[in-house]
């Protein structure tokens, strides 16, 4: 048997050990995803890459692909669920589209377009979370922190510092900076550090950079992720030869 | 899974961004209350305006780059007179003493766009209809829907103002709602080739109906002297922002107010004093704080905003046809200031045109084309930005920490800045047309036509757009509810 799968019903190649979604997205594939990056190991936490293969649900990132299997992934039933978990997200903290200053970069809000959702449908849980300006070139804003733990995977596993880890359980879970007074002032976080670009929401942001780039002129103002996503991951495939 | 409701069926450009947003419109409503004395004579009104309170304390704490995006929220009329103020508070706070010609006049154009919609919006679609058919016509034709069947000429005029003055907000500040175009120390992006010459194709044909509104409400003021002059008119001071040299100019300049006779009472103020200028009373029984001129005391020194006190207040208008206008109005007048709650409309008719004639100007000047369009320097922790928004002046005041996260706001609205105003046109208007013991639907329509000349909705306040719940209740001198009639 060769190696190659189905994907919605397309045939997808891949070489062993890659997961569905790393096959899916060389292919130029996209699968919904927040957690997942190319650069990182699979955290398997969102559940957005939710697909179903051979008719059970299983998380793209984290699935080996295998020879022969039959994978849904734009199904109106999994857009439905991933609608809702997106849903779950913006409820769960405090986004603020209209005002942010990542509209158009960010990754949520893009992935809620391509999901099709335009309400948040649940209550709000409005936390109550602070903001961290204690270091001089990068704000914390945890009103947006989805939990995906990329900036823990970058700070530790790349830029060795351990500035950021995941704290509380279920509900009360939320980000912590990783010093006495939990201030990133107090940590060896840089600016130039990998953690301080790879947050696909509002949360780590280098200062005064605000509305510096128009609105209309931002990543996924023109093309929708799902083309954004597969064109950014051949661009940094190109770049690394 | 799949909930009832969950995806519009609309999906315009505009509902995409916004639609993903938990603020919840927040709309209050105008409420007067009309105090009887024991001879059934009125003794006492007042206006409750019930505000959005609370705005100030949510800007705490975030950073100052986002401020002039997030106040936009403040009001759905005007939101670029928010953007604006904000941006020139925050311009001091990041030391940016002089922005470039291309930031420069990008927001003025932005601003007069601004101007020309609101502008037309407050006059043609939620105030012609009030004038044009009468205050006590039935309700069904008070609309802009009954102007266009009675007048299809006017109503057509003023819907496409409206939408060029948007058009032009949409090229100056990147989207018609919430946008960014003007950051602290400049703005992040000029025009292009393309936009310049679309909105150009239409500048004339602007400044020509600008002119026939102007003539619509002048003639109007002409052919009924007595009930125009005499409407809800109260002698105050007036307060606005003039040039250095004393010409009309609504983005930026210095302040100046005169008295109820004209006489000038402070000039050439830089308005990053303000708060030793004017002072907020705060009364139990209103929200809405009460201002005035801190030297005069609270008695004597309060005072309009607007159209009116603008175009009263300034020595000249820079552009020739408006100047032309201003003279009229003046001369009308008879050599002292005209009153007239009434006037506001026909001084926002010249403002109009002088806004339709600004940004035919501005889109001549190259240097919107430019493309050198931020400035920084000293970083301060203090700035105040003022502009005269549509309707009226409007303070943005801000203390930055050397965090970047703003430690105290405080704004003054243009609907605040005219609160005693508009209590005193309601008192004018209830003992003019109060008759007997109850509230006829004559009373409370006098009374909206009156709050309608100074705030189409008490939007800034309210956050509802083009609508103004309204609220009459009449006591008598026990303070037994004699009437309430309630207006949606
Ligand atoms: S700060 Fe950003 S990258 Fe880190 S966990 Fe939160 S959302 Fe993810
Ligand atoms: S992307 Fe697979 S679980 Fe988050």
């Amino acid at each position: 048997m060769t190696n190659s799968f189905l994907l919605d019903g397309e045939e997808v190649p891949f070489t062993p050990g890659q997961t569905v979604m790393q096959a899916a997205s060389a292919a130029g594939k996209y699968i919904p995803h927040l957690c997942w990056h190319p650069d990182f190991a699979a955290h398997g936490s969102c559940k957005l890459c939710t697909v179903k293969i051979g008719g059970r649900f299983a998380t793209a990132c984290t699935t080996r692909a295998a020879a022969g299997q039959e994978v849904e992934n734009g199904t109106e039933e999994l857009i439905a669920k991933r609608r809702t978990l997106l849903q779950l997200l913006f409820v769960e903290g405090n986004h603020f589209c209209p005002s942010c200053e990542k509209s158009g970069n960010c990754v949520l809000q893009a992935t809620a377009y391509e999901m099709g959702m335009l309400s948040p449908h649940f209550d709000h849980f409005y936390p109550d979370r602070a903001v961290d300006a204690s270091h001089p070139d990068v704000l914390l804003d945890f009103n947006r922190c989805i939990m995906c733990e990329l900036c823990v995977r970058a700070s530790r596993d790349v830029d060795g510092k351990n500035v950021f880890a995941l704290s509380g359980r279920g509900a009360k879970s939320h980000l912590i900076v990783n010093s006495e007074s939990g201030r990133l002032a107090d940590t060896d976080f840089a600016a130039t550090d990998r953690a301080a670009e790879v947050c696909p929401v509002g949360v780590i942001l280098r200062k005064r950079v605000g509305f510096a780039v128009p609105i209309g002129q931002r990543d996924y103002d023109a093309k929708p992720i799902s083309q954004k996503a597969v064109e950014k991951l051949a661009d940094s495939e190109k770049e690394a030869g | 899974m799949s909930f009832e409701l969950e995806t519009a069926t609309v999906a315009s450009d505009n509902l995409r961004r916004v639609a993903i947003d938990p603020v919840s419109r927040v709309e209050g409503h105008g409420k007067v209350t009309i105090l009887l004395d024991e001879h059934n004579k009125v003794h006492q009104v007042r206006l409750h305006i019930v505000e959005f309170r609370g705005f100030e304390r949510f800007i705490q704490g975030r950073p100052y780059w986002e401020v002039p995006v997030m106040v936009q929220r403040l009001c759905g009329i005007c939101p670029v007179s928010h953007h604006l103020a904000a941006s020139k508070a925050l311009d001091v706070i990041v030391g940016a003493d002089r922005l470039t010609p291309t930031a420069e006049k990008m927001r003025r154009l932005m601003h007069y766009g601004q101007i020309l919609q609101s502008h037309a919006l407050h006059f043609f679609h939620l105030s012609s209809p009030d004038l044009l058919f009468g205050f006590d016509s039935e309700v069904s034709r008070r609309s802009i829907v009954g102007v266009a069947e009675k007048y299809p000429d006017i109503a057509r005029k003023g819907i496409l103002l409206r939408k060029y003055g948007q058009e032009v907000i949409r090229h100056t500040a990147g989207k018609r709602v919430h946008g960014t175009g003007s950051v602290p120390g400049g703005v992040n992006k000029s025009l292009s080739g393309a936009e310049r010459a679309e909105l150009l194709k239409d500048a004339y044909q602007m400044i020509a109906w600008s002119r026939d509104a102007v003539r619509i409400i002048k003639e109007l003021h002409e052919q009924n002297p007595a009930l125009y002059d005499s409407f809800g008119t109260f002698p105050s001071n007036f307060m606005g922002m003039v040039a250095p040299d004393g010409s009309l100019d609504l983005y930026h300049g210095v302040l100046r107010a005169k008295d109820a006779a004209g006489r000038i009472l402070f000039d050439h103020v830089d308005y990053q004093t303000y708060d030793t200028l004017i002072t907020e009373e705060v009364k139990p029984w209103s929200y809405m704080k009460f201002p005035y001129f801190t030297s005069m005391g609270p008695e004597q020194g309060w005072y309009k905003v607007g159209p009116l006190a603008r175009v009263q207040n300034c020595d000249s208008i820079p552009t020739p046809f408006a100047e032309h206008e201003r003279r009229e109005l003046v001369a009308y007048a008879g050599g002292k200031p005209m009153h007239a709650t009434l006037g506001f409309h026909w001084a926002r008719m010249i403002e109009m045109l002088f806004a339709a004639e600004t940004i035919k100007a501005l889109l001549h000047d190259d240097d919107i084309e430019g493309t050198d369009l931020v400035v920084t320097g000293e970083r301060r922790r203090e700035g105040v930005g003022v502009i005269e928004a549509p309707r009226g002046t409007l303070f943005h005041h801000y203390q930055v920490g050397d965090d970047d996260l703003v430690t105290m706001a405080n704004l003054i609205v243009s609907t605040t800045n005219n609160n005693q105003a508009m209590n005193s046109a309601v008192r004018e208007v209830a003992k003019q047309y109060l008759d007997g013991k109850e509230i006829t639907e004559g009373l409370l329509n006098h009374i909206e036509v009156a709050i309608r000349a100074y705030d189409p909705c008490l939007s800034c306040a309210t956050h509802a757009l083009g609508k103004m719940p309204l609220e009459v209740t009449l006591l008598d001198a026990e303070g037994q509810m004699l009437d309430r009639k309630y207006k949606s």
